[in-house]
């Protein structure tokens, strides 16, 4: 009887062991993979000039502009909306119907596959507002993709203020304003970018949405009504229409360092943030 | 939030006495339809330590925070009956609980500072109060820590996290950021079930020093030591589920822990229950 217990912990622990592996392994592989190909192929030239040619030689640099740019310009919009929805929700809302119709709303948009989304901006900002395939096309879709992810992750970072932080803000006499904007927002903060940061991140690597709405036409954009060609689309064309698989892999290799990169900082800033507040 | 004024409300002892505080009449206090507090009167006594005890859950805390309605924040809680504080009535319609709860500041159970450096914690009642000169704040913080006794221990790590004190410390940092704000009344509840007996000490040496100009009322589980910092001494109890909770006796403490006029608070003092 005994034995037997040993010997069932034995494979539960062997079971979570080789599936917790296996994770690992998987992400390694990819990582790897994407790192042994794309690695030759990466250089300065690669990074900071424009393709020529008609396999696309040379470098990515307009694609890069693109990408930071409609992903900038899409955090700049969806923060504020995001913030004020999430303190509304968490703070001020009566926590009724309404509340969890909003959040239900949300958490659906968030599972909104991407294509469509693309779609719906595709008709409502190039052709319906007539904005045309631009990168403010492309930033607009794209907060429509990263509103849901920071409007929750903004409402759990508030909810996780303890209460009794909050009290002792109300109990020195705090309306609820000055408890809201001085005590339970910069305590949330941390969390609240790291929210942003992986949002950026996905916003960074998606490639349905600004396909339908910033184009698929090279060029450096300057303002937010010119085109672009995001990196994800380039590798897309550059991978299927066979045209410079070599190019493909160093892009995938750059967007996959500009994520991790996002990944790392939003720890970082998560990690540095608990130290200090000790 | 309701709030109705009840026809007892001007009966038993006159509320201008000099020496009362705080006066409560009549008081009744419901979550809901679940009533928490049946009937409450007492007079709390300036410059005094005035000590809550009884059974957990007996609606010591409850009752605490009526004095600077806390209670407001929590959804669907309503009080009936009078409390006075220097005779004015503080659920009057014209009183607004953010002033009120700047001259009645409130301790927590857990001690609660704020997740920014300690100067900014004690400045922090200032400052919402307009306080903006730098001299100005300088001097409240130096003086506000020194009346909490934790002058010495900080005073050259002033920029440093709140959160990185002891636990100890961080109560005493929330004693000084309450005082920051000039409080005539210093509700506590529960400061010390937290903290470490070194630290308890030190908090209740404070109130001895504090008492002379705030009045304080503290609620604890702790008899030892109600019977060491406190003045008066009131006895609250739930008899039965359900019910709400009453106060069974309140007198001059040192008469509350020798000769209880009621058969339940010598029950509960000499250790029978609770």
């Amino acid at each position: 009887m005994k034995d037997m217990k040993r010997i069932t912990n034995a494979i539960a622990i062997g079971a979570f062991w080789l599936a917790g592996l296996t994770t690992v392994f998987i992400l390694g592989a990819v990582i790897v993979y994407v790192f042994v190909n794309g690695i030759g192929h990466i250089s300065p030239a690669f990074i900071f000039t424009r393709p020529h040619g008609v396999n696309a030689e040379g470098g990515i640099w307009p694609m890069i502009v693109a990408t930071l740019y409609v992903t900038g310009l899409a955090m700049v919009i969806v923060t504020p909306i995001a913030v004020l929805a999430a303190v509304y929700l968490a703070e001020y809302a009566v926590q009724g119907r309404l509340v969890r119709i909003i959040r239900f709303a949300a958490d659906t948009l968030a599972g909104v596959p991407s294509i469509v989304m693309g779609l719906f901006g595709l008709a409502l900002f190039v052709e319906g507002l007539g904005i045309g395939f631009s990168v403010l096309s492309g930033a607009l879709a794209l907060s429509f993709l990263m509103l849901p992810i920071v409007m929750r992750t903004t409402e759990e970072a508030i909810r996780a203020v303890p209460k009794y932080i909050r009290w002792g803000s109300y109990g020195l006499g705090a309306t609820k304003w000055q408890t809201v904007s001085r005590i339970v927002l910069p305590s949330a903060m941390p969390r609240i970018i790291t929210g942003l940061i992986l949002a950026t991140g996905r916003a960074v690597g998606e490639t349905a949405v600004v396909i339908f709405t910033m184009g698929t036409m090279i060029f450096t954009p300057v303002l937010p009504t010119d085109p672009g060609r995001s990196m994800t689309v380039h590798l897309y064309q550059m991978a299927m229409e066979g045209i410079n698989l070599p190019a493909a892999f160093g892009t995938a290799l750059l967007l996959m360092v500009m994520i991790l990169f996002f990944n790392l900082s939003a720890r970082w800033l998560l990690r540095r943030n608990r130290r200090m507040q000790g | 939030m309701n709030h109705t004024l009840v026809e007892h409300a001007s009966d038993s002892t006159p509320l201008a006495d000099s020496s009362v505080k705080i006066a409560v009449r009549g008081l009744d206090f419901y979550y809901g339809d679940f009533q928490a507090l049946a009937d409450i009167t007492c007079d709390i006594e300036d410059n005094a330590v005035t000590a809550f005890i009884g059974p957990s859950g007996c609606g010591k805390s409850t009752f605490l925070r009526c004095f600077n309605r806390m209670n407001d924040l929590i959804i669907g809680t309503k009080v009936e009956g009078l409390i006075t504080l220097d005779g004015q009535d503080i659920y009057a319609p014209g009183i607004d609980p953010v002033d009120l709860r700047r001259r009645v500041g409130m301790i927590f159970q857990q001690p609660n500072p704020f997740p920014m450096t300690i100067y900014d914690n004690v400045a922090y009642g200032p400052r919402l109060h307009g306080m903006r000169k730098k001299a100005d704040l300088d001097e409240v913080v130096e003086t506000s820590l020194k009346r909490a006794n934790l002058w010495k221990e900080v005073k050259d790590i002033l920029g440093r996290g709140g959160l990185t004190l002891s636990g100890g410390q961080q109560q005493r940092l929330c004693i000084a950021r309450v005082l920051a704000v000039q409080p005539d009344v210093l509700l506590m509840d529960e400061p010390c079930s937290a903290i470490d007996p070194t630290s308890v000490q030190k908090i209740e040496d404070l109130m001895a020093e504090l008492k002379s100009s705030v009045t304080i009322i503290i609620v604890t589980h702790n008899m030892q030591q109600a019977a060491r910092v406190s003045d008066e001494t009131a006895f609250f109890l739930q008899e039965e589920m359900g019910q709400p909770a009453i106060l069974v006796e309140f007198g001059r403490t040192a008469d509350i822990f020798t000769s209880p006029k009621d058969k339940r608070t010598e029950d509960y003092i000499t250790g029978r229950f609770g």
